[in-house]
């Protein structure tokens, strides 16, 4: 599986340094991303190992439910079950607009190139994509509407912005 | 009208490149029916029945003569010459070809028009009065704000993959000709007690197989907060809203089973963590949306029309036309007229090529260059002179477009039923072509004030439960059937219909609706409308009268 990063306005193939662990799975060394449920359980154990550690969350478990411990999170991992399962859109934008996380979301699933302009809009930065598009595929299809509408927190530029600023 | 600047038409030019890439992609064989299917959603396309339909959107039911044009030349160069305008102010094509349709969204490109969030689970075609603008008493013109809506829900990041498709409507008027209640979302304009413009706001209405009044959720919301607001209640529904079950997923159910108190209580802290971001509107971006919506420069004229009152004296078919599709209009002088696409024996809603470039014409000849599409099903010249009535009437008849019968029994909303839906289970057509052609001017007159509305499934695109008398078809151990409601209503005094009792065949039907009718004659007092006297009377007359006293 591809992890793709978007950096910079592009986006780039990168080497995933995390293991996602089953619940059942004894902890691998390195860096580790558990399940919600497992983070609850082993809660201290887990910040006290001197690694990054990731949370990744099923689309009916809200990042509320980690707010607290986001400061000591590398990754939050939001799953999609199914491409039109669009919980995990909200999760990111709370995440970045209303928690202040700077650490990397990342889209896990069902996750479809065609939807990867909404993805980054609402704060993803990266992407376990199920088929493994070319680099450039990706870049083209997140920047092939040039007008957007609403603000988030991805920063970009909205049409209502350009129009006060012309 | 609004005009799209140098943003909003790369937007609608992107969409096009990008459509055309992705039908491509689906023509060699390289993405599969399955995964394209949400790409052309997302644009309007369906499957149906025989054929793909294309669905446009007319957004809050506004368009100019040029629009229409092109509404016409669409439907002759690429379909069989003809559109079906919808009750949710879109027109949909039934016959366009799959590999020609990223050429139908160029063209709409060209006028300002796209067929985006046509269809999906996202926010939908925005609707409203088909009045606005013209509407006496109308606190502001709902437009304005249904453009800002536009913007805003076109391609939302967060809000393209909700639980269900979700629809709003805004009116700025009290008399309710947008069916706001039975809206995902209903904005009701208002003053507040200092005497501020703001909106009531309803969530929660809906049709379909589990129908709803919205309720009001928040009384009054400050203009500056339209937007954060309903992000926020958006926003709620996106993560609450069911996902284990298609038919308990619109926003209806999610407050119906979170609770009414409750459901307000999530919006409102979600919205306090958000209305003062960049969601709050900007009095400069307001004006400037604001100044596309200018009333047109009607010119000084006296309320009086002779001409057309003389025409009136000496000619009944121009006298009930008048009576029944022509409004009053804010202007001195002016009027709003309504345009009945529902001739007898004709499918509702569907106007040909050749009617849509006349109707271009006399909108350039008579009110400004301005069209509506109602949800009702008709087309309405919003500012026409009323000493021009007269003129304007011989131009629609010579057009087939002078049946004088809206909002009588004939001006029926149908859906396209099972001779073009595939979710279908009976023909709904066919039975508004009947009761169409059985009632003569004089009985529909008789009779007064009236919906009816059918729909040819459970989905209910027709309406029927808030039909006057609602028509559901339903199969039958493979037969078509229907079942008959009584006492819908879709205007500001909302209501659902409720079911007589068992269905009928679709020769029985029609006769139903005549029994239906000659009970409410008898029953009537004075001049009350159909709807008053059911809500005096109750269901049980009428249920004795079809089925023999119990």
């Amino acid at each position: 599986m591809a992890l793709l990063e978007r950096k910079d306005g592009g986006a780039s193939l990168i080497e995933d340094p995390f293991t996602r662990v089953d619940d059942d799975e004894a902890l691998p060394a390195g860096p580790v991303i558990v399940s919600l449920p497992r983070f609850q359980a082993e809660r201290d154990a887990l910040l006290a190992r001197d690694e990054a550690l990731g949370v990744w969350l099923d689309s009916d478990e809200s990042p509320t439910a980690i707010e607290d411990d986001l400061g000591r999170l590398a990754v939050v991992a939001c799953n999609f079950p199914a491409f039109n399962d669009g919980r995990a859109f909200s999760y990111a934008r709370i995440l970045r607009e209303r928690f202040a996380y700077a650490g990397e979301v990342r889209a896990i699933g069902e996750v479809m190139l065609e939807q990867a302009p909404f993805m980054v809009r609402s704060g993803f930065s990266t992407f376990e994509l199920r088929d493994v598009a070319d680099v450039s595929d990706f870049k083209a299809v997140v920047e092939e509407v040039r007008t957007v509408y609403q603000p988030t927190g991805d920063g970009r530029e909205t049409a209502l912005q350009r129009r006060l600023g012309r | 009208m609004y005009r799209y600047d140098e943003f909003d038409h790369a937007l609608v030019q992107d969409r096009v490149t990008q459509f055309r890439r992705q039908v491509e992609r689906r023509m060699k064989g390289e993405i599969s029916e399955e995964q394209f299917r949400p790409l052309r959603l997302m644009n309007g396309l369906y499957l149906q029945l025989h054929a793909y339909m294309l669905r446009v959107a007319i957004p809050y039911g506004t368009l100019d003569s040029r629009q229409m044009r092109k509404l016409a030349y669409i439907a002759r160069r690429y379909d069989k010459g003809y559109g079906h305008f919808t009750t949710r102010q879109n027109i949909q094509y039934n016959w366009p070809k799959l590999e020609e349709t990223p050429d139908i969204l160029a063209e709409l490109a060209e006028v300002e028009m796209h067929a985006i969030q046509t269809s999906g689970n996202c926010i939908r075609n925005v609707t409203s009065d088909q009045y606005a603008g013209a509407a006496q008493g109308e606190i502001e013109d709902p437009r304005i704000w249904c453009e800002i809506a536009r913007q805003w829900s076109t391609l939302h990041p967060e809000f393209s993959f909700l639980p269900r498709k979700f629809k709003i409507a805004i009116t700025g008027c009290e008399r309710d000709r947008a069916a706001v209640k039975v809206h995902d979302i209903g904005m009701i304009m208002k003053h507040d007690e200092a005497g501020e413009v703001g909106f009531e706001v309803l969530v929660g209405g809906g049709l379909g197989r589990t129908p709803f009044v919205g309720k009001t959720i928040r009384d009054f919301l400050p203009k500056e907060h339209f937007l954060s607001y309903m992000e926020a209640i958006l926003r709620v529904y996106n993560q609450l809203g069911r996902r284990d079950n298609k038919y308990k997923a619109r926003i209806k159910v999610t407050l119906h089973e979170t609770g009414q108190e409750e459901f307000t209580r999530l919006v409102e802290e979600e919205w306090e963590t958000i209305k003062d971001s960049t969601l709050k509107l900007p009095k400069e971006e307001v004006d400037r949306i604001a100044a596309h919506f200018e009333p047109p420069e009607w010119k000084a004229l006296p309320d009086d029309a002779p001409t057309c009152d003389a025409r009136a004296a000496s000619d009944p078919e121009f006298a009930a036309w008048l009576r029944h599709n022509v409004e009053p209009h804010k202007a001195a002088g002016y009027a709003i007229v309504n345009i009945s696409v529902k001739p007898p024996g004709e499918p509702p809603g569907d106007v040909t090529d050749v009617q849509m470039e006349a109707m271009a014409d006399m909108a350039d000849a008579y009110s400004f260059s301005e069209l509506r599409v109602t949800h009702v099903q008709n087309v309405t010249l919003p500012h026409v002179e009323k000493e021009r009535l007269p003129a304007l009437f011989d131009d629609l008849a010579k057009h087939g477009l002078a049946t004088a019968n809206v909002g009588l029994v004939s001006d029926i909303i149908c859906c396209p039923g099972l001779d073009y839906c595939a979710l279908a289970n009976a023909r709904s057509i066919p039975v508004a072509q009947e009761l169409t052609k059985r009632y003569t001017l004089e009985r529909q007159q008789e009779i007064g004030e009236m919906q009816i509305k059918i729909s040819g499934c459970i989905n209910a695109c027709g309406h029927h439960h808030v039909g006057n008398i609602g028509i559901l078809g339903v199969d039958r151990k493979g037969e078509e059937h229907y079942q008959v409601q009584l006492g819908g209503s879709a205007k500001e005094d909302a209501s659902l219909g409720k079911i007589i009792g068992r269905g009928f065949t679709q020769e029985e039907v029609v006769e139903v609706v005549d029994t239906l009718l000659d009970t409410y004659l008898e029953l009537r007092e004075g001049d009350e409308v159909f709807i008053d006297t059911f809500r005096r009377v109750g269901i049980k007359p009428f249920k004795e009268r079809v089925y023999g006293a119990a």
